[in-house]
């Protein structure tokens, strides 16, 4: 009996994989990456003569649940214009029957590999861009819940976008939007309600209470409890702080550093409180304190002691205290010879 | 605080203290008033003086340099009346510019553009 080799079974696992693009506008090159929903592909757009990053749901994955998230992601990320947030250009089905949406393809690194040569200042200017866009996003009603380095992509001309907004949730602005997301979460409720699960278990884009969405060591209390109704805003607040603290991590030994600066601790213990009421109001409150430690301001998180401000301000000003220094010194120097 | 007023409040308040240091010169010690008095005064006008020129010229690099040499001629002038002690009352005096220099192009508020 013969059996086929390794690598053809892989070619074939691949063709199978390839999405059924005939018909359509686009044409597959390469695939780019795989996740729980489904797998994105490179492809050219042959109207209009780009390249652009195609998500499809993957074959063994498509669900009516998964197809109505997938979909429900590309709706968020069209209600979402902003330049740190991926550019979704098309949605629909294809002819195999998957759901897929064309998105801006990203050349870049993620913001794990893209921070490695960087300071210290440099990362915290990268945290204050990737907050921009989040603030964005809760403006319009939209938590992300699975901010980590994975989702942050930096592009080849220093430009932060924030990716993957597949466990995005939409916060009900409105009334209509309030009735909508009711009538989900009582449809969803109905089916397996406590059940902690991935986000195959969701149903028409709502996500059943109990269930546990988002990446191990980056989420938030509420959403390992899977206490899905308490996630706002301040959910991703937890996000950016966990961003944080991988960014103040010593690269050498991969723990925690405790030589980052106590302020600056001190804005990543309160992004990261386990209490939603103890973290920063929003991502602006916490990237604005990021600035100011960057000026050499006092933070809103930490109290500084006597010592601590003296020093600070010597550090700010210092040309100013050598200068003064420098008269006062003259001037003793003067007296002690006018003595003699 | 704008520059004008950073300089004048500066340099009186240095000039008072350099004025107050001539205590410790045994020779000069009665007229201890006039001193304080002149060189609070010119103290003042270098001060405004230097706060002038920040408000014109936006470099810290030309108004530690102005303010240096207002100062040590402001100083001159004074020791010139004095006949004597030059170097004792210009290099106080020079460093005292080059402070409200600097601190008038660093710390002044910039004069804000009037609006149509």
């Amino acid at each position: 009996m013969k059996f086929l080799p390794d690598q053809v079974i892989a070619r074939l696992q691949t063709e199978m994989q390839t999405p059924d693009l005939s018909g359509t506008r686009y044409r597959a090159l390469k695939l780019i990456g795989r996740g729980g929903m489904g797998a994105v592909w490179l492809a050219e757009d042959s109207i209009l003569h780009r390249t652009v990053a195609l998500k499809v749901l993957s074959a063994e994955s498509s669900s009516a649940g998964l197809a109505a998230r997938l979909m429900q992601e590309a709706i968020i990320l069209a209600r979402l214009e902003h330049p740190g947030i991926v550019p979704v250009h098309d949605a629909g089905t294809l002819p195999d029957g998957r759901i897929f949406y064309g998105m801006k393809y990203v050349e870049g690194q993620t913001l794990d590999r893209y921070i490695e040569p960087l300071s210290l200042r440099q990362r915290l200017q990268l945290l204050q861009r990737i907050a921009e866009p989040l603030a964005f996003a809760h403006s319009r009603g939209i938590i992300h819940r699975d901010l980590k380095p994975g989702n942050v992509m930096v592009g080849a001309f220093g430009e932060v976008l924030i990716m993957d907004w597949g466990l995005a949730k939409i916060m009900a602005a409105t009334s209509e939007d309030h009735a909508r997301v009711q009538a989900e979460e009582d449809s969803a409720s109905q089916h397996s309600p406590g059940k902690p699960l991935k986000e195959e278990s969701s149903i028409a884009g709502a996500t059943v209470h109990g269930t546990v969405l988002g990446t191990p060591g980056y989420m938030a209390p509420e959403q390992e409890r899977g206490d899905v109704k308490l996630i706002d805003h301040r959910t991703d607040v937890f996000g950016l702080g966990s961003i944080l603290k991988y960014m103040m991590r010593d690269d050498r030994s991969d723990a925690h550093s405790e030589l980052a600066p106590r302020p600056l601790r001190a804005i990543c213990n309160k992004a990261m409180a386990a209490e939603m009421s103890a973290r920063y109001a929003s991502v602006q409150d916490m990237a604005a304190d990021i600035g100011k430690y960057l000026d050499d301001m006092p933070v809103s998180a930490y109290r500084e002691n006597i010592i601590e401000r003296t020093v600070r301000l010597v550090n700010r000003n210092r040309v100013a205290v050598v200068l003064v220094l420098a008269y006062l010194l003259m001037r003793t120097l003067f007296i002690l010879f006018s003595r003699h | 605080m704008n520059k004008i007023v950073l300089g004048l409040i500066l340099g009186g308040i240095l000039g008072i203290l350099d004025g107050l240091t001539s205590w410790f010169t045994p020779a000069v010690r009665s007229g201890i008033v006039g001193i304080v008095i002149g060189s609070t005064f010119k103290g003042i006008i270098a001060g405004i003086l230097i706060g002038v020129f920040a408000r014109k010229v936006n470099s810290l690099a030309l108004g530690i340099v102005f303010g240096l040499a207002v100062g040590a001629f402001l100083a001159w002038i004074i020791a010139f009346i004095q006949h004597g002690y030059y170097f004792q009352i210009m290099l106080p005096g020079a460093m005292v510019g080059l402070i409200v220099g600097y601190a008038t192009q660093k710390y002044g508020a910039a004069s804000q553009p009037l609006r149509a």
